[in-house]
């Protein structure tokens, strides 16, 4: 669906690199854009959106050039982004502040059935006439995101979407993203750098370092086969250390569970409060079993 | 010994009121090219349109009574296309008006559209939307408090002037003689009394129209803490 071969230089505060892209996506998909912080991931993004322009190259949805430039010169087809109509998710949300719910969604779109629709999706209807700044994070993450697919895109672009709310709020939401993506089946790309996100919600990643792609893989083949291990670690952060007699223990909360740990005196040294720690265990004797009954297709992984 | 005449307010009051009208429409589309634009000619434009504030009335006003006049090339043409005069008269007031007023409304403007978050004309944009139907639907409505403070000072700020409307208007009862020349008139003739009313009333409105800016821009930025 998305054939990308793109350069473009980018002012890095190292000195200066190219980013440098070429790639095919399916249609369909959830595809992560992964990789440190200043490595071209949202770049990329604005580019396919038609917010940035790279300096050379192609890039072709369905067919279509979207973008076709040779270096130096002024591209030859450089389609507006008002023409592209892709849905995006901006990191900070970027909600119309002077508009209800409903009217930031009806702006996108004069559409009031699929508005409704996607406030029942989203479970925003109670609030389809409040304004954003009385909406709390994930909420407005919401709007965002169906503001974003009252256009009915068939390419939904997400920058870091996920990365201003809490682990708890994150889960849920990321449930939301499968449950639209498996509806609506549009092709998704997301900027991310939060590992179990990717390997939650995505078919694929693409690694960029310094604007290179560095690895195209799957979540497994990325995170779980290249250092196979036996251990758990999951991380957290230190709530409290008490101690009773020659015994201590820290309250660590993971995500939205809290944990008792028992530390070593050594250990209650070396560690304090708002500590963010990771706790391992070896896992040979691990039990497992489903908590909730909805199951995740797990299959696309 | 005169009553209070109510007319030199009155002209004050429909001079800045036509002045302001004109200068919001001029001022919003320049505004918002500056406020987007990255060409090399944008200090130019911004330097040529901050003028006014710098230069003393007097040379704006001489500068303007030369221009205005039907002897130079664009007063001559004005009186020969529309009939208008524009020295002496109230339309050739407003002109001066516009001009001496010009920055007090397109600076306001300008910086409340540059505070308004790129993200927010990227998203409009990404939602298909012009940008024209941008600036109108997203920017505007989300700059009210500047664009109520260039109404606001572009009023008082014309309501105040004196020099140039004196030099291009003179001082013609019912067509130029505004509130300001009025009372520069009563203390000529030692009038006090009247010169005392006439200003002790542009205090009280000026207080008032000042108070009213600041209250509502109070309003709006303790509302946004909530």
């Amino acid at each position: 669906m998305l054939a990308v071969d793109i350069k473009k230089k980018l002012f890095g505060p190292e000195g200066d690199f190219f980013l440098e892209a070429k790639l095919d996506i399916p249609r369909g998909g959830i595809t992560a854009i992964a990789g440190a912080s200043g490595s071209g991931k949202t770049t990329l993004l604005r580019i396919l959106a038609g917010l940035a322009q790279p300096d050379e190259g192609v890039l072709q949805v369905d067919g279509r050039v979207w973008f076709s430039g040779r270096p130096g010169r002024k591209p030859e087809i450089d389609l507006k982004l008002q023409q592209r109509k892709t849905g995006f998710v901006f990191q900070g949300y970027a909600l119309f502040p002077h508009m209800t719910v409903m009217q930031n969604l009806l702006y996108a779109a004069k559409n009031r059935d699929l508005a409704e629709q996607l406030l029942e999706m989203t479970g925003l209807r109670k609030l389809r006439d409040v304004k954003p700044s009385h909406l709390s994070g994930g909420q407005k993450q919401r709007v965002a995101l169906a503001r974003a697919l009252m256009q009915q895109p068939q390419l939904l672009l997400l920058d870091e979407p996920l990365s201003a709310l809490d682990e708890a709020m994150k889960s849920v939401l990321q449930d939301e993203l499968l449950h639209i993506h498996r509806e609506l089946g549009i092709t998704i790309l997301i900027v991310t750098h939060d590992s179990s996100e990717i390997y939650k919600l995505c078919s694929r990643v693409l690694l960029l370092e310094k604007g290179r792609i560095s690895a195209d893989k799957t979540p497994r083949e990325l995170f779980v086969d290249r250092r196979t291990t036996q251990k758990f670690a999951f991380k957290g952060e230190i709530l409290e250390i008490r101690s009773f007699d020659a015994i201590h223990i820290a309250v660590v909360a993971i995500g939205n569970n809290l944990v008792e740990v028992v530390i070593d005196s050594y250990e209650k040294e070396s560690l304090q409060q708002g500590d963010k720690v990771v706790i391992g265990t070896k896992a040979f004797n691990p039990t497992i079993r489903r908590y909730e009954t909805r199951e995740f297709d797990f299959s696309r992984l | 010994m005169t009553g209070f005449d109510i007319e030199p307010f009155l002209l004050s009051f429909r001079l800045a009121g036509v002045t302001t009208a004109i200068l919001f429409v001029v001022s919003v589309p320049l505004a918002w090219m500056l406020s987007q634009s990255r060409s090399r000619f944008k200090p130019v434009v911004e330097s040529l349109a901050s003028l006014p504030i710098v230069l003393p009335p007097t040379v704006l006003g001489f500068y303007l009574l030369m221009l205005l006049s039907s002897r130079s090339p664009f007063g001559g043409a004005v009186r020969e296309l529309f009939g208008l005069e524009l020295v002496f008269t109230f339309e050739g007031i407003l002109v001066a008006s516009c001009v001496y007023s010009f920055p007090f409304m397109l600076q306001p403007l300008q910086s409340g559209m540059e505070q308004v978050p790129r993200s927010l004309l990227e998203a409009s944009y990404a939602l298909g939307k012009s940008r024209v139907r941008t600036l109108f639907s997203v920017v505007l409505p989300a700059m009210k408090p500047s664009i109520l403070n260039g109404l606001i000072i572009t009023f008082a700020h014309t309501v105040g002037e004196f020099e140039v409307v004196l030099m291009v208007g003179g001082s013609i009862g019912g067509e130029t003689r505004v509130a300001s020349i009025a009372i520069f008139e009563f203390v000529e003739l030692l009038d006090y009394r009247s010169a005392h009313i006439y200003s002790l009333a542009l205090v009280a409105s000026s207080f008032c129209v000042l108070f009213i800016v600041y209250s509502v821009n109070h309003h709006s930025r303790a509302k946004k803490r909530v």
